[in-house]
C-alpha cells in the first residue's frame, strides 16, 4: 500500500503564478510609525489609529503561542512588509480594473464579469490588501445591505465600526489577533438590516500576491434582528518560495432571530510538495457571537491549502435558544500541518451546538482536531453533538484529536463520537476492477467521507470543493 | 476469447497454481469446481490483475496479453469479476459508484457519459432483473448488506456494466435457494454468444440453473479433469478424492 501511495503523493499547485502589477509597498518592519502610516494611507478617523496603537502595544507584551501541534521556523516579524496595495485605486467599474488583474481572476477560474452576469453572486475582490472591484453593490443597496471593503466602511459607516469592531475578538484575544488589530489593511464589511434576507450569497475572493507581504484581513459581519446572510470566502494563492504570514480576523455578530452562514474554501499555497518549503502560514481567528435569542451562526470550512493552519472558528452562544454549528473538512497532504477545530461556548439557556469535523491526512501530513465545548453555569438544557472523523491515506501521515469538554451545568447533554479509518487496498482494488482509476477511487471515497460537510455548502461551492479535494489529493494514492 | 497457457502462480514462494491451461471461446460458460485451497480464487484474481503474485505463463484476452496490465485496464478491456467477498465502501452511494464505473467504461470506449437522470432510469431497469429493492440504490456500497444482498449487488453491477467476460468467484456461496435462482437468472440474462463466463464454485447447485458448456475439476493448482455437466454431477456425488492418484 505505501508504495502505491508514495507513487502518487505528487501534485503541483495548479494556481502557481504571480501577477506582475505595480505595488505600493511599505518597507519591511513594524513599529508605531508603520501603524501610523497604514492608518494615514487609509485616511482613517482618530479612533481607528488609537485602536491600532493600543493593539500594537498589547501585541508587544504577548508571546507567540506554542501550544498548537504544528512545527515551523521562527517568524521574523520585522522582515515583513505590513502594507502593499495595487497602485490604482477606487474604481467604479470593471473597465477600470487592470486587465492583468482580470486575467489573474480568469486563470483562477473566477471571471468577475461572468459572475456578475450569470451567478448572482456579489463579489468583493480583495487583491492583496486593497479591494479593487466591488460588484452588485446597487442591488444590495436596494435592500439596505452594506457589503463593502472594510476600509470603505470605516469611511462611510464609522459608527458601526466603532460599535462592533473588537467586540467578538478583542484586541487582547491572542497574539495573532492583536497583530491583526494593529496592522490589518483591509477585508470585508457586511451589515444586514433588520428583517432583511440578503438577496444573494456574498462572496469574497482573497488572494495573496506581493512577495514577503503578510496579509492581514479583517472581516466584520453584522446581522441585525431577524436577518439572514450567507457569506462565502474562497482563496487560492500564487506559487512562492517565501513563507507568507496570514493572520486574519473574522468577527460575526448575530442579533435576535438572525442567522449567519459563513462558508470557506481555503486553498493557499501549501508549500513545495517535495520539501514543504514556502507554503502559507495561516493563523486565523474566527469567532461569532449569537448575542440574542434564537440567533444562529454556522461555520462551514473546507481547508486544503497552507503549510501551517491554526484556525478555530468558534461560537459564543449568549442568547437563549441560540445555535452554533461547525462543519469542517481539512486535508493535509505532503508536508502540510493543520491544527484546527472549534470552540462552542454555551452561555444562554437551551443553546445548541453541532460539530462535524472530517480530517484527511495523506503524504507526511499532520493533522490535529482541537475542539472545546464549554457549558457555563447558567446554560440550562444546553446540548452539544460532536463528531470527529479522521481518514488516513498512507503510512507516513498522522491524525490527532483533542476534544476539551467543560460542563458546569448538570442539565447539559453532550454527545461525542470519533472514528479513524483508512482507505484500504481492497477498496481500491474493488474500484479498479470496476474500471475506476485509483485516483478516481480515492476521490470517490474521500468525497463520500466528506459529504456530511459538503452538503452544508452552498451549491456552487460544493461542486468547487469536490473539485478541490480531487486536485489536492491528486496522486495521494497511485 | 480467454486463453491461459501453462500458468504458474505463487505467493511468497508458495506455489498455488501449477500449470493451468484453459481456453474459453465467446458464448461459452466454463465452470471450475474444486475444494477450498485448490487455487480457484487465485486464478480469478490473477485474471483480474490483483497485485502480489509471482506469475509465469501467459494469459491472453482476445489475443492480447493481460499480464502487465493494471486491474482497471483489464476491467476497461471487458473483464469483470464478481467478488467472493464484495468490499464495503462506507460513505459512497451505490448508485454513484455504479455510475462512476459505467462512465469510466463509456469514456474509455469513446462514448458519451451518462448523466444522473439517464443513469437512474437505466439502473432502475437493471435492478428489477436481480430482484433488488430500489432502496439499495441509495445505500452505501455493500454497507450493511447481507451475504446474499452483496452477491445480488455484484450481479447488478455485471448487468449494468455489460462486460464481455465475467468471472464469478463463488457467487453462489452463502446463498439460499431463492437467492441462488435469482443470481442464476441474472447470469443467464447476461449470457449471450458474444460473451464468455468463468464460474468458480464448490457446488453443482448453481450449475443446475446455469448449465455450463464445460466443467473443470481443479485439485492442488491443476485442472485434473475436464468434461461436461455430468462431471459436475459426478463431483457432487463422489467428491474429489477419486481424482487424486
Amino acid at each position: 500500500m505505501s508504495k502505491i501511495i508514495e507513487k502518487a503523493i505528487d501534485q503541483e499547485y495548479k494556481y502557481g503564478f504571480v501577477t506582475d502589477i505595480e505595488q505600493d509597498t511599505l518597507p519591511p518592519g513594524l513599529n508605531e510609525d508603520v501603524i501610523r502610516a497604514i492608518s494615514e494611507i487609509k485616511n482613517e478617523p482618530e479612533f481607528m489609529l488609537k485602536w491600532r496603537l493600543k493593539s500594537y502595544r498589547q501585541w508587544l507584551k504577548m508571546e507567540e503561542p506554542t501550544w498548537a501541534k504544528v512545527d515551523y521556523p521562527p517568524i521574523d516579524y520585522q522582515a515583513i512588509s505590513y502594507y502593499s496595495a495595487p497602485k490604482k485605486k477606487e474604481l467604479n467599474s470593471l473597465d477600470e480594473v487592470d486587465p492583468e488583474l482580470l486575467d489573474t481572476y480568469t486563470k483562477l477560474g473566477i471571471p468577475l464579469e461572468e459572475q456578475k452576469m450569470l451567478s448572482g453572486v456579489a463579489v468583493d475582490a480583495v487583491f492583496d490588501s486593497v479591494s479593487v472591484a466591488t460588484t452588485f453593490k446597487d442591488e444590495l443597496e436596494k435592500h439596505g445591505v452594506i457589503f463593502c471593503p472594510f476600509s470603505e466602511a470605516v469611511q462611510s459607516h464609522p459608527e458601526l465600526i466603532k460599535k462592533y469592531l473588537g467586540t467578538v475578538v478583542p484586541h487582547t484575544d491572542n497574539y495573532f489577533a492583536a497583530l491583526n488589530s494593529a496592522v490589518f489593511t483591509d477585508g470585508s464589511f457586511v451589515y444586514i438590516p433588520k428583517g432583511v434576507r440578503c438577496p444573494m450569497e456574498l462572496s469574497t475572493y482573497f488572494r495573496i500576491n506581493a512577495a514577503k507581504t503578510g496579509q492581514f484581513e479583517r472581516t466584520l459581519i453584522i446581522a441585525d434582528e431577524g436577518s439572514y446572510v450567507s457569506y462565502l470566502e474562497g482563496c487560492t494563492a500564487p506559487m512562492r518560495d517565501e513563507n507568507q504570514l496570514h493572520a486574519a480576523v473574522v468577527e460575526l455578530v448575530a442579533h435576535e432571530d438572525a442567522t449567519i452562514k459563513y462558508s470557506t474554501v481555503q486553498n493557499w499555497y501549501p508549500g513545495d510538495p517535495k520539501t514543504g518549503k514556502g507554503g502559507i502560514y495561516n493563523f486565523v481567528t474566527k469567532r461569532g457571537a449569537c448575542l440574542e435569542e434564537n440567533s444562529k451562526i454556522s461555520w462551514t470550512q473546507v481547508e486544503t491549502g497552507s503549510a501551517i493552519t491554526w484556525k478555530y472558528p468558534s461560537c459564543i452562544l449568549k442568547g437563549d435558544n441560540s445555535v452554533g454549528e461547525f462543519y469542517s473538512v481539512a486535508l493535509t497532504n505532503n508536508f502540510q500541518q493543520a491544527d484546527t477545530g472549534t470552540k462552542m461556548v454555551h452561555l444562554g439557556k437551551n443553546t445548541k451546538s453541532t460539530i462535524i469535523s472530517k480530517g484527511i491526512s495523506a503524504g507526511k501530513g499532520q493533522q490535529t482536531y482541537r475542539g472545546g465545548v464549554k457549558i457555563m453555569k447558567n446554560a440550562d438544557n444546553a446540548r452539544n453533538y460532536s463528531q470527529c472523523d479522521s481518514m488516513l491515506i498512507g503510512e507516513q501521515c498522522g491524525a490527532h484529536t483533542f476534544p476539551y469538554i467543560d460542563v458546569r451545568n448538570p442539565s447539559a447533554q453532550m454527545e461525542h463520537e470519533a472514528s479513524t479509518s483508512s482507505i484500504g487496498e481492497d477498496q481500491i482494488y474493488y474500484c479498479n476492477q470496476r474500471g475506476i482509476s485509483t485516483e478516481d477511487a480515492v476521490s470517490l471515497i474521500v468525497n463520500g467521507f466528506c459529504k456530511e460537510v459538503f452538503k452544508e455548502l452552498p451549491m456552487e461551492f460544493a461542486v468547487e470543493a469536490q473539485k478541490l479535494m480531487e486536485v489536492s489529493l491528486e496522486g495521494a494514492v497511485g | 476469447m480467454l486463453e491461459i497457457k501453462n500458468l504458474h502462480v505463487s505467493i511468497d514462494n508458495k506455489k498455488i497454481l501449477k500449470g493451468i491451461n484453459l481456453t474459453i471461446i465467446s458464448g461459452e460458460l466454463h465452470a471450475i469446481m474444486g475444494r477450498n485451497g485448490s487455487g480457484k480464487s487465485t486464478l480469478s484474481h490473477v485474471i483480474a490483475g490483483k497485485e502480489g503474485y509471482e506469475i509465469e505463463g501467459e494469459i491472453l484476452f482476445n489475443g492480447e496479453s493481460l499480464l502487465g496490465k493494471s486491474p482497471e485496464e483489464r476491467a476497461l478491456a471487458g473483464i469483470f469479476m464478481s467478488f467472493q467477498y464484495p468490499v464495503v465502501i462506507s460513505g459512497v452511494n451505490n448508485t454513484y459508484f455504479l455510475k462512476a464505473a459505467l462512465n469510466a467504461k463509456l469514456k474509455a470506449n469513446g462514448q458519451p457519459e451518462l448523466d444522473a437522470m439517464d443513469f437512474l432510469s437505466l439502473i432502475k431497469e437493471k435492478i428489477k432483473l436481480v430482484g433488488m429493492d430500489e432502496s439499495y440504490l441509495s445505500r452505501n456500497v455493500n454497507d450493511g448488506f447481507s451475504g446474499g444482498e452483496k452477491k445480488q449487488n455484484e450481479i447488478l453491477q455485471l448487468l449494468t456494466l455489460e462486460p464481455t467476460f465475467a468471472i464469478l468467484d463463488e457467487t453462489d456461496s452463502g446463498l439460499d435457494i431463492d437467492a441462488l435462482k435469482i443470481i442464476a437468472n441474472g447470469v443467464n440474462q447476461y449470457r449471450n454468444s458474444e460473451r464468455g463466463i468463468l464460474a468458480i464454485t464448490h457446488y453443482q447447485r448453481l450449475l443446475d440453473y446455469m448449465k455450463p458448456d464445460v466443467v473443470h475439476a481443479m485439485i492442488d493448482g491443476k485442472i485434473v479433469k475436464t468434461g461436461d455437466m455430468s462431471l459436475a454431477k459426478e463431483l457432487e456425488k463422489k467428491g474429489y478424492s477419486w481424482l487424486i492418484d
